[in-house]
């Protein structure tokens, strides 16, 4: 299930080990890759695993995402098998306008099973015309969970050097921050892709949240506790949002309209915030370890 | 007969005698008396140093039929058991008994002298490569006996495994016998499994490339022990005895297993002021040792003692001050060594301080945590380190039974899966370590816990850890790989696994390859 969308970890599909255990880093979505973790000879077997696997692996509370193909690569084959075998999400690649999402939801719907629950999608926005196209692309179907942004094909496109700093991202990733937030869905951030690097990828967190992304992909096990730690709330924001609310709370006691805490008001947004922050703080409180 | 674990063993073992049956693992008495060895003379004047291996034989005599030891500090780098044996067969010797603490890859050698008669007796600890699928194809006609590490000490005290002859290769000797083992280009650091050989042997040989001038310090093995000094070119081959650096996995399930040891240890309540852990050096242990060091260091932790194969990692906690003493029998790698040479606080023991159940305490005694692996363990706990799924000797308790019955808290890691292959199941092939000494198995799955622990069960759920019932782990496991066929060795007894009060445990069948 999908409940929450921090991390998504990339397994090879074409991987029995990997797909086996991909539960058990602790990701909160593991996304099963039939795309380009796969070779092309290989693509046949990868389908096969991963439907063998969402029928038999107990992937526990963990999110199950399978990045299918392009539609123009055979993804039909991969929706056609993988749909019914019930993942949470299809993760699609190469997005680049509402058409193809819609394209593939329609397969998807030809392909769900009498009461399964629906199949959800995430977008995988790479090029510059998808990123054009991305509110378009976030709304054109209800099935559209999230989008999510693939930097290293969308620099390849533009011509610009990827760096540690991620500076020639900036302003795809508040377009699509932007395009995601419109259409009142979350944006997933690019992966971090030196895994030896964690002092990068700290920074390259710490400026996604800054920036509004709730959640991040992932190339390496070892990178989801840091994402974790990056993305979760601080203690100290907890320790905000609970007195937010609890400032509220003892507003609407009193009937006072114009509240404020520590000097500053506190306002509509301020709240939603707040208590966005403490259910996320609520989860995983409850959560093993 | 049946033994405490419901392993079906014959009273009598053709080539090994009478079978004491396993019956609990402190159930056995220990024997009345130590047996003495014998007194030795040395005038002044007189010379320990010998020109070759093949003077000190004649000079012994060595005979057919004698028992002759070594240890293992040289691991997969030693070259002295085979130049001796080399002598042994040139001299036409026959019926030899090797009494070596383990054996490996670089032992392959031994397997001619089996087959021509100059070895017909195996007493060991751990056996990897070649020999063990030679040992289990039946080339040995009497069973070879596997003892733990503290079994081997005991046996040796108590004269059941009497040694004639002990070769102990020394990184560096004097003329007269002191025995180092933090120098020379061999060095390999602590020399613990060659301590009781030393003490009980009738004869004691050392073995050196590096003599020194007389006194060598620091001593290891005391000139008072030692016989003769033998100088040779080549004992070893450094690469094999440390391998230089240690690192920690980067396997990601190994990692994620290792964290999950460490929450669990944290979750015992054990990690405390005092605090003493034993892991071994493989990558995985190394990880989980890293992760108890952090939370010893988040929580302002000092351990009394750390042990087991020490390594760069294991200094490196002892000079942060995380704990106040390494107690070491065995080294892994360069920094070990070197810590040994120069820090008062890293202490060389013997194998029987370590882990000698019939001494009036062993360090095992005082643990209140290892890590140990599993090659397979079952739904009663029983761990298998000696065969692979094949049938084929390829490892040995080595210390895997002592720390696991001195310890407070004993947890075995192990992949739920490796490869295609299920490691819980409902019955070992061959048991090695006793449940009843094995307190939680943590997978990649989840963890479980003995059922006669109920205390930490009930810590691990506060605690909010991956608590699963031992059998729910074992059909998640076969609901992915299905359930192996139980392969069933009926052959003859190659080897008879005595656990470290020398009942019989299990024996290990002949396998055809």
């Amino acid at each position: 299930m999908l409940e929450f969308m921090r991390s998504l970890l990339f397994v090879p599909g074409n991987n029995p080990g990997m797909v086996q255990n991909a539960a058990v880093f602790g990701s909160d979505a593991v996304i099963l890759d039939l795309e380009d973790a796969v070779s092309l000879q290989e693509k046949d077997t990868a389908r096969f695993l991963v439907v063998e696997a969402l029928q038999t692996v107990d992937y526990h509370k963990c999110g199950i995402v399978v990045r299918i193909n392009p539609l123009e690569y055979n993804g039909g084959a991969d929706i056609a098998a993988v749909v019914p075998a019930a993942p949470d999400a299809l993760l699609v690649p190469k997005v680049q306008s509402a058409a193809d999402i819609q394209a593939v939801a329609a397969q998807v719907s030809a392909h769900e099973k009498p009461g399964q629950p629906e199949v959800k999608i995430i977008a995988l926005i790479e090029t510059p015309r998808g990123l054009a196209e991305a509110y378009a692309i976030a709304s054109a179907d209800k099935r559209v969970i999230a989008l999510a942004l693939g930097a290293e094909d969308y620099t390849a496109a533009l011509g610009a050097k990827r760096t540690r700093d991620g500076l020639e991202i900036l302003g795809a990733r508040t377009t699509l921050l932007n395009a995601a937030a419109a259409a009142g869905i979350p944006a997933i951030d690019t992966p971090f892709t030196d895994i030896n690097d964690e002092e990068g990828l700290r920074k390259d967190l710490a400026l996604a949240k800054q920036l509004g992304f709730k959640g991040k992909l992932s190339i390496h096990p070892r990178q989801i506790e840091i994402i974790h730690e990056e993305l979760n709330p601080s203690k100290e924001e907890i320790r905000w949002a609970e007195r937010v609310v609890a400032v509220i709370r003892q507003a609407e006691q009193d009937g006072v309209g114009a509240i404020s805490l520590d000097g500053k008001m506190i306002d509509a947004p301020i709240v939603l915030r707040a208590r966005q922050v403490l259910k996320v703080a609520d989860v995983l409180q409850g959560r093993e370890v | 007969m049946k033994n405490k674990i419901g392993r079906e063993i014959p009273e009598n073992i053709d080539g090994y005698g009478p079978v004491i049956p396993f019956g609990g693992a402190f159930a056995q008495e220990a024997p009345a008396r130590r047996c003495a060895p014998v007194m030795k003379q040395v005038r002044p004047g007189e010379s320990k140093l010998m020109e070759s291996i093949e003077a000190v034989f004649h000079r012994i005599p060595i005979r057919n039929g004698m028992t002759l030891s070594f240890h293992h500090h040289f691991r997969n780098g030693d070259s002295v058991l085979n130049q001796v044996l080399a002598v042994a067969a040139k001299l036409g010797l026959k019926n030899l008994n090797i009494m070596v603490s383990s054996i490996f890859p670089v032992h392959a050698p031994l397997i001619d002298h089996i087959a021509s008669g100059v070895v017909t007796g195996i007493d060991t600890n751990y056996v990897s490569g070649p020999v063990g699928k030679a040992l289990s194809g039946g080339i040995l006609a009497k069973p070879v006996i596997l003892r733990t590490h503290g079994g081997r000490a005991r046996a040796i005290e108590a004269a059941q495994a009497h040694i004639d002859v002990a070769f102990i290769a020394a990184p560096a000797a004097d003329a007269y016998g002191n025995i180092s083992g933090v120098r020379g280009e061999t060095a390999c650091g602590s020399l613990g499994y060659a301590m009781p050989d030393a003490e009980y042997a009738d004869h004691v040989v050392a073995v050196t490339n590096q003599l020194e001038d007389y006194p060598l310090t620091p001593v290891s093995i005391s000139q008072t022990r030692v016989d003769y000094v033998v100088k040779i070119d080549h004992i070893g081959d450094p690469r094999g005895i440390v391998s230089g650096t240690t690192t920690i996995t980067k396997d990601p399930i190994g990692l994620v297993i290792a964290r999950l040891a460490s929450q669990v240890i944290e979750a015992s309540g054990l990690v405390k002021k005092g605090f003493s852990f034993q892991t071994g050096a493989g990558g995985a242990s190394l990880a989980a040792a890293r992760y108890v060091g952090q939370i010893m260091e988040r929580d302002g932790v000092t351990g009394s003692f750390i042990m087991g194969g020490i390594t760069a990692y294991l200094v490196d906690m002892l000079n942060r001050g995380l704990f106040q003493k390494i107690i070491d029998v065995q080294d892994f790698d360069l920094d070990a060594v070197k810590s040994l040479a120069t820090n008062p606080n890293h202490i060389e023991v013997s194998a029987g301080f370590y882990a000698n159940p019939f001494n009036s305490g062993c360090v095992v005694n005082q643990l209140d945590t290892v890590i140990l692996g599993a090659t397979e363990i079952d739904t009663d706990f029983n761990v298998n380190v000696v065969t692979g799924s094949d049938g084929v000797i390829m490892g040995g308790s080595g210390g895997h039974s002592d720390a696991a019955a001195g310890a407070k808290l004993t947890v075995v890691v192990a992949n739920l899966l490796r490869g295609r292959l299920p490691i819980l199941m409902d019955r070992v092939l061959t048991a090695t370590t006793p449940g009843e000494t094995v307190d939680v198995l943590v997978t990649e799955q989840g963890i479980a816990v003995n059922p006669a622990r109920q205390d930490l069960q009930e810590r691990f759920k506060a605690a909010r850890l991956p608590v699963r019932e031992v059998h729910e782990l074992k059909q998640l496991a076969e609901k992915i790989a299905g359930v192996p066929e139980v392969p069933h060795f009926d052959g003859r007894i190659v080897a008879v696994v005595e656990y470290r009060d020398g009942t019989v445990i299990d024996v290990v069948r002949q396998v055809n390859a």
